[in-house]
């Protein structure tokens, strides 16, 4: 129950937010937006009624246009809102931090631009966790407009993406983010792209003139909603790829999307896996698990409305014994489908000659293998083997709200009770020993000399003095915080072995 | 340079025959872990690291800075992992008694030995290069072509191959046990033996010991991992950048916090003149869709372990990055069709980013736990891996 109302109280949040920030724009030219009061992923703040979470006091920080966002970032400590002003920055961005609030202002329709020119590798890249990332326009990027490496809790929204290459924005490695609100055109691969996430809602999103829409891959819990998919070559796609290093891609559920005209001619760089995706197929299922499709309109995708298909789908690709190759459990419930399988690929040109359909086009194929999947009214569509496919049970996903965690994934950051021994044996045992000389002295020795002073060893350890002519230099530590020195001092006084 | 250097190995030669000298057990094994482990009540060593703070998805041991480390081989005693470190530096584990294992991964060359293709029994050439052993203990399977799966599996290899170390198991065990300084050592190590001969899996058992024992995790890129930014300079920032960025895709497959995903993959390295193509996994997993496949590298301690790839066809590390940055399928033979991997393509590097990169590859060398070569082997032999270092 605590989803829905958490759902709800997204959704109101961004409506007040958006209209008050309207209204300030139109009243006082002037006025720049306020910053935003609440924040979904604040992990330390208290839960009110609604179950929002309130933003603790931001630091804020301004970047103008001649000034460099990375600066911003590199001085940033974390919780900083970071707050770009209308300008086309020439940067690529990387947050290796942890809570970076990284926000455009827009004003009068102008927004803050960063420009890649065709040079720059990609726009922004963060490894850090509770990241919010709103409000840019990305264009000309070579590589990815924003990418994740390992940051659970973000949120990526109100971008403008426009011809940044390779993916669009694309997650890798994270738990629990929210994917809203971006206008995405002209990727050469997937406008939006969750490769092995967990956790994932992408919704309400405009996505076109893209080689594929939107694609979950090799990831679980997604929920992609509300997008308007169209003009891509493929819409939504939920894949296993093989040879990645996270191997299932199970429970998604794609729902109340338009998926529209996806007939754009194929212009994947020769090579990448969606180079070989027909044209004009609206949703691609292929050895993804528990896929629900539900309450979609998809019309006028000309290859075809559905295809599921099992891993044999992509030629030229070396195969994986440990990822299993069948879409099963796939439920396919009520969806609008008009229009669709006008002008299919030759395989599918032949397979209806084979299944003798006479119909005009087709709504929904299945090829390869797979179990346990459903369709709720297989009489509505043309279809080509659904066979096995048994009548749907299901109600319906209505109970799913979100897919996002209640409470953000824990900060990786958890075992700290443990640093002082993990900084000792991770490091520190490199040269000391319990009771065995070997580069520094023994511990045995140290904790004579300090004993109950572990702020003597913090601060000897920060700057070492070469004490004992028979022994080299001890290298300082002083890229260990103060609070870690203290931490494996204390570490290094309490043991006996 | 080559007369001399083999003038020098032929006098070790000698110097090694004469001074055979049989050690009586005077050796006593180690009681502490190696560093990098923490002793346990119950005698086991255990790695700690500062990336155990961190989860990572899936427990995959896949991400990112902050990134866990996938599932581990731990929990040997201290005195396996010693024993095991007698036995990888003692040559009277080959056939003839003149290789050890660190004759090809010797710690004072990351673990590899400086050769495109490693020299085997009696000057044999080999058709692969050495790879590193820092960080084995994290590896899910072994050989360039993925065919072992653990340690214990892959030793066998080396051991018994007649090109290599070309010793059969009986010799291996009765040498062994002929050599009492050893049989004495075996029951320190294996305290619950119920009769006094050694056992082959004792054997594979040390061995695998110490090598899960070779672990680099402190480079100057670990610590900006860990949130000291200042141990990178300007110029490696902009490398790691480049690296993890998705027009070079390098981070793709050499994922941190090891820098391999351990996936297969296909890119179409090429081979060394004299060689057929390798084809690589194809054996291993009877698929012609992984012919030309490779095990992905670890690139911990990279810059310690030229010559590069599987060939042992780059010399250098800028050759490498040269070769990601010159068109897919550049180097295929013309015969040949291979599935190459989806990430290989065509990135147009500038030769700044090129240089840029290979000074990132540079910040991830650590060897601040390289373990200390015995100074005497219980056999008696001299360890003959210094040869290399002397040329
Ligand atoms: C590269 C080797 C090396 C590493 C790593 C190292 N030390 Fe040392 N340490 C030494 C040496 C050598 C000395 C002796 C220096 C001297 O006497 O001049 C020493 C001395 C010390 C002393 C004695 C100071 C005194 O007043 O006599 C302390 C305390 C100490 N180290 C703590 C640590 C801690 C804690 C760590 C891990 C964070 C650590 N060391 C990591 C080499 C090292
Ligand atoms: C004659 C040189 C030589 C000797 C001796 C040798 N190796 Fe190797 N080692 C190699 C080569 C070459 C490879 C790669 C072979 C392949 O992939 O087909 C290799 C691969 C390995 C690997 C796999 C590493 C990885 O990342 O997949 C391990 C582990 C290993 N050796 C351990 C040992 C041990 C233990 C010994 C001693 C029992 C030993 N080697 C002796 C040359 C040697
Ligand atoms: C598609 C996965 C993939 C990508 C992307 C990739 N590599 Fe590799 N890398 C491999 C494989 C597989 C090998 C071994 C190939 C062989 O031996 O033929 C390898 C080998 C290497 C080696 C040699 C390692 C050794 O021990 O000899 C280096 C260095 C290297 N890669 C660096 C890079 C850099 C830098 C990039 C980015 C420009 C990169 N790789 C991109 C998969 C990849």
């Amino acid at each position: 129950m605590k989803t829905i109302f958490k759902f709800l109280g997204m959704l109101i949040a961004a409506a007040i937010l958006f209209g008050a920030g309207y209204l300030v724009s139109k009243k006082q030219k002037s006025n720049v937006p306020p910053p935003p009061t609440v924040n979904y992923f604040s992990g330390a703040g208290t839960k009110n009624a609604s179950g929002l979470q309130q933003t603790e006091e931001r630091n804020v920080v301004e970047v103008k246009q001649g000034q460099s966002i990375q600066e911003a970032v590199n001085n940033a400590k974390s919780g900083d809102l970071i707050r770009v002003y209308p300008g086309t920055y020439k940067e690529t961005i990387y947050i290796d931090k942890d809570n970076i609030y990284l926000q455009g202002v827009v004003l009068e329709g102008e927004w803050p631009i960063l420009e890649g020119e065709k040079k720059r590798n990609d726009a922004i890249l963060y490894s850090g966790n509770n990241m919010v990332i709103e409000n840019f326009k990305i264009m000309n990027y070579k590589g990815n407009g924003i990418m994740g490496q390992a940051g659970n809790n973000f949120i990526i929204r109100n971008n403008y993406i426009i011809d940044t290459g390779v993916y669009g924005i694309f997650p890798e490695f994270g738990t629990n983010g929210l994917i809203s609100h971006n206008i995405l055109s002209g990727i050469e691969d997937a406008a939006i792209y969750v490769g092995m996430c967990d956790n994932i809602d992408v919704l309400y999103n405009e996505v076109f003139k893209s080689v594929a829409g939107i694609e979950i891959e090799n990831s679980r819990h997604a929920l992609v909603e509300g997008n308007y998919v169209h003009d891509n070559t493929g819409g939504i796609l939920a894949f296993i790829t093989p040879g990645l290093p996270i191997k299932t891609c199970f429970d998604v559920i794609i729902r109340n999307n338009f998926i529209i005209n996806n007939n754009l001619e194929n212009f994947g760089e020769p090579g990448s896996i969606v180079a070989s995706l027909p044209r004009g197929t609206g949703i691609i299922i292929m050895a993804a698990d528990e896929v629900t499709i539900e309450n979609n309109i998809i019309t006028g995708n000309e290859n075809a409305g559905i295809v599921m298909t099992d891993l044999n789908f992509i030629a030229h690709i070396t195969k994986d014994p440990e990822s299993e190759p069948n879409p099963d459990r796939i439920v396919i419930l009520d969806n609008i489908m008009s229009n669709n399988g006008s002008n299919p690929i030759d395989e599918l040109k032949a397979a209806r000659i084979a299944y003798m359909v006479t119909a005009k086009g087709i709504d929904i194929v299945a090829v390869g293998g797979g179990t346990g999947s459903c369709i709720r009214d297989k009489s509505k569509y043309v279809t080509i083997g659904l066979d096995n496919y048994s009548q749907c049970q299901s109600p319906g996903t209505a109970n799913v709200l979100s897919y996002m965690l209640e409470k953000p994934a824990p900060p990786r950051d958890t075992k700290t009770e443990d640093r002082g021994r993990l900084i000792y044996y991770g490091i520190c045992s490199g040269c000391h020993s319990y009771n065995l000389r070997m580069i520094g002295p023994p511990t045995m020795t140290i904790q004579a000399l300090y004993k109950d002073n572990p702020q003597g060893i913090a601060d000897y350890i920060a700057k070492p003095v070469h004490k004992r002519t028979d022994f080299p230099e001890m290298p300082p530590q002083d890229y260990l915080s103060e609070e870690k020195r203290l931490e494996v001092a204390k570490y290094m006084l309490s043991i006996d072995k | 340079m080559k007369n001399y250097s083999s003038l020098i190995f032929f006098l070790a030669i000698v110097f090694l025959t004469a001074c055979k000298k049989e050690n009586t057990g005077t050796i006593k094994l180690a009681q502490h872990c190696p560093p990098g482990f923490e002793l346990t009540a119950d005698n086991k060593c255990l790695c700690r690291s500062l990336y155990h703070q961190y989860n990572s998805l899936n427990n995959a041991g896949v991400g990112g800075l902050q990134t866990g480390l996938p599932p581990m081989r731990d929990g040997f005693s201290p005195q396996q992992i010693d024993l095991g470190r007698y036995l990888f530096f003692d040559p009277v584990l080959s056939g003839n008694q003149k290789l050890s294992c660190a004759s090809c991964h010797n710690p004072a060359l990351g673990f590899s030995d400086g050769q495109a293709r490693s020299t085997g029994f009696n000057g044999q050439l080999l058709n692969r290069a050495a790879p590193t052993l820092w960080n084995v203990a994290f590896l899910k399977s072994f050989f360039w072509d993925a065919r072992a799966s653990t340690l214990e599996e892959q030793m066998q290899g080396p051991l018994y191959a007649e090109n290599e170390m070309n010793n059969t198991q009986e010799k291996l065990l009765s040498s062994l046990n002929a050599i009492l300084g050893y049989r004495e050592l075996f029951s320190q190590a294996f305290p619950k033996k119920n009769n006094n001969q050694i056992q082959i899996n004792e054997v594979y058992t040390a061995l695998a010991a110490f090598e899960s024992s070779l672990i680099s995790l402190n480079s100057r890129y670990d610590l900006y991992a860990h949130g000291y930014h200042e141990a990178l300079k300007k110029n490696e920032i902009e490398g790691m950048n480049v690296f993890r960025s998705f027009v070079a895709r390098c981070a793709e497959c050499h994922t941190p916090p090891l820098f391999t995903n351990q996936q297969i993959a296909v890119l179409g390295t090429p081979e060394q003149e004299d060689l057929p193509f390798d084809a690589g996994a194809e054996k291993t997993f009877n698929d012609p869709s992984m012919r030309g496949g490779f095990k992905v590298p670890t690139l911990r301690n990279i810059a310690q372990t030229a010559p590069y790839m599987h060939s042992g066809k780059f010399a250098s590390l800028q050759d490498v990055v040269t070769f990601y940055n010159s068109g897919r399928g550049h180097a295929v033979p013309e015969n040949e069709k291979l599935s190459l991997h989806w990430h290989i393509w065509e990135p147009n590097l500038t030769q700044y980013e090129i240089e840029r990169v290979v000074d990132f590859l540079n910040t991830l060398t650590d060897e601040s736990f390289k373990p200390a070569a015995p100074q005497e082997l219980p056999s008696g032999l001299q360890p003959v891996h210094l040869k290399k270092i002397i040329s």
